[in-house]
């Protein structure tokens, strides 16, 4: 049922499986959502014209695909993170209040002890979750350089990238995260007998 | 009170002040004259017209179920109180939250869904537009996928905890909107596309990724929860609504949908929402939620008053279909006996259960586990946490024990483990 699982563990490579190669219409299970005499199109709703996807279509994948023009250092980095994440991230990565940034010892038993240095698997959910998200009270206040440079400072503090790392929309989806082979897909099934 | 043992003075006098304010002209409709006999009259409901007609309905004062907050925050939740419900829906004011920036403040007539990505034609759709389309209704159950993280490592095993702090971030309610695949038959899916991704308008703009054949089965762009429009709290104007699937991929405030080859792997399905096993690995979309169950009555912080006829009764749910079979022991799991289930038994829906069973005093505990249409038996403790480890508090659904006392007290438990 999961199509595509298979590319949960190698990030940006296509996935296998599922719909590709059938009609993915032919998938429509719900036979009580729409009438035998429908017309092949309703036409309720607008056309959307590609400078309105490209307003709203902000995420990143793996590979880098979404990413940005511009770039940021490790130096700009802190400058950055000393502005805008150190009240709740702390001074370095590991005080809080809020999550946990840097550890790069292996994660234990407490959801708290895991990180984007032990436990995070692409540094590009990075640019996708902070662009978003961050800072929490004032979120999409960063410019396209500085999440950049802020993702090489927590990158670095996690001790991921040398002092000189730049990223960018080459570096960043190169940069192989510690936990990256630790993720498998979803093996759970219905069943009698069968625990996992 | 026997009727004929009711007190008339009261009522006499009553009647008395009630015709001087009006004599008096102080009262000039029917409606002022009620709500004066209702402040002034005897408590005798029987003795008194009742109060009138209104626009809203309200619960009786002293039936005030609330759900349970442990701390306001922007990223928090609060739990359904599951002890004070009866039947399968929650209502809608007592639906469990789970939020990741709080609820945002969207109006319907500025809301626009964004579909696009591996398509024929982009689209944008404002909420009028999906008011259009073929319309379908489903009672499902909706719980996060953390529900019952608080029992996931035996060092900090709870005993006095509520089945509403444990298990609260589960709800059911009627969904009513548009079937996705009504949505994206208009788009026209591209060959080759095997994901979507929903994001959401909150300030987290919180996205999951989520298979395509799920979503074209039976998911919901859902604008309607028990009847009336889906409220604030959980995604109004318009959330996605997979059933079965771990809440949090059920995408709240859903402004666009991406129809991809892969997953997007955001924040919320790679550091949070995976789980860590205990052979070093992290288990990613693991998204059905596995079948469950959990007595509702008798449960802390309840007292049986004495010995004799009780009634328990809970509900059992699973992701993968309809529930089968409800076992309940009242032996520690020694003896299992087949619960009663109350029709209608609905796919991916909460069944309620009860059992029948006379105490004799003594220290006992209670169990249920629930099997689905597939065959699947909610696990012992043991066995989950053998396939799993003791790392992630995701996807607890082990069964659950409440012991009693031989004073009545009834307090949590886990099996043979406590």
């Amino acid at each position: 049922m999961l199509s595509g699982l298979a590319a949960c563990s190698d990030g940006g490579q296509v996935a296998s499986g599922g719909a590709i190669g059938s009609d993915p219409m032919a998938m429509a299970g719900t036979a009580d959502a729409i009438p035998a005499h429908a017309p092949a199109r309703f036409g309720f709703g607008s056309e959307a014209s590609d400078a309105r996807v490209a307003l709203w279509d902000i995420d990143v994948r793996p590979d880098g695909e979404g990413l940005p023009p511009g770039s940021g250092s490790v130096a700009q980095g802190r400058e950055v993170y000393n502005i805008y994440c150190i009240a709740c991230h702390g001074p370095t990565g590991t005080e809080g209040p809020n999550d946990r940034l840097v550890d790069s010892e292996q994660w234990l038993e407490a959801p708290s002890t895991r990180t984007v240095g032990n436990y995070w698997p692409y540094a590009t959910t990075l640019y996708d979750y902070i662009r978003k998200a961050m800072p929490q009270l004032t979120p999409g206040i960063l410019s396209h350089d500085q999440v950049y440079a802020v993702i090489a400072y927590i990158l670095w503090m996690n001790e991921i990238v040398p002092d000189d790392a730049v990223m960018n929309a080459e570096t960043l989806p190169a940069v192989v995260m510690p936990a990256r082979d630790k993720f498998v897909a979803d093996d759970r099934v219905g069943g009698s007998g069968v625990v996992r | 009170m026997p009727r004929d043992e009711r007190p008339r003075l009261s009522r006499r006098a009553w009647i008395t002040t009630t015709s001087g304010v009006i004599a008096a002209g102080l009262v000039r409709t029917q409606s002022d004259a009620i709500k004066l006999v209702a402040q002034e009259a005897p408590t005798d409901p029987t003795r008194v017209p009742g109060r009138l007609v209104s626009e809203l309905g309200t619960r009786a004062p002293a039936e005030q179920p609330a759900r349970l907050v442990r701390a306001a925050a922007l990223s928090s939740s609060s739990r359904t109180p599951l002890a004070d419900l009866m039947g399968t829906i929650t209502p809608a004011d007592l639906h469990f939250e789970r939020h990741h920036a709080g609820i945002p403040d969207i109006q319907f007539e500025d809301h626009e869904l964004l579909v696009h990505g591996m398509v024929d034609r982009p689209m944008v759709f404002r909420m009028a537009d999906l008011m259009r389309y073929p319309q379908v209704s489903r009672i499902r159950f909706l719980e996060c996928s953390g529900n019952g993280g608080g029992v996931y490592n035996r060092d900090r095993m709870p005993t006095e905890i509520t089945v509403q702090a444990l298990d609260g971030l589960l709800s059911t309610s009627e969904w009513t909107g548009v079937a996705v695949s009504t949505i994206l038959r208009e788009v026209g899916v591209r060959r080759g596309a095997s994901w979507i991704l929903a994001e959401g308008g909150d300030s987290a703009v919180m996205s999951r990724s989520v298979p395509l054949d799920k979503v074209m089965s039976d998911s919901i762009l859902a604008y309607g929860q028990n009847g009336e429009r889906i409220r604030p709290e959980q995604g109004y104007p318009l959330r996605l609504f997979n059933p079965g699937y771990e809440g949090n991929t059920s995408v709240k405030w859903l402004r666009r949908i991406e129809v991809t080859d892969r997953p997007t792997h955001t924040r919320d399905e790679t550091s949070k929402y995976t789980d860590p096993l205990g052979d070093g690995t992290v288990r990613q979309f693991s998204l059905v939620m596995d079948a469950k169950s959990v007595i509702t009555f008798p449960s802390y912080p309840y007292v049986l008053p004495d010995a004799g006829w009780w009634e328990i009764r809970g509900l059992a749910w699973s992701g993968r279909g309809r529930i089968t079979r409800v076992e309940v022991s009242t032996d520690g799991g020694r003896t299992w006996a087949d619960a009663a289930l109350q029709g209608p038994i609905l796919d991916k829906s909460t069944v309620r259960f009860r059992h029948l069973f006379e105490w004799n005093g003594r220290d006992t505990m209670l169990l249920s586990r629930a099997t689905d249409e597939t065959g699947y038996v909610q696990p012992t403790v043991e066995q989950l946490w053998e396939a799993r480890g003791t790392r992630t508090s995701y996807h607890q659904n082990h069964q659950r024990a409440w012991k009693i006392a031989s004073t009545g007290e009834v307090t949590f438990g886990l099996g043979e483990l406590v």
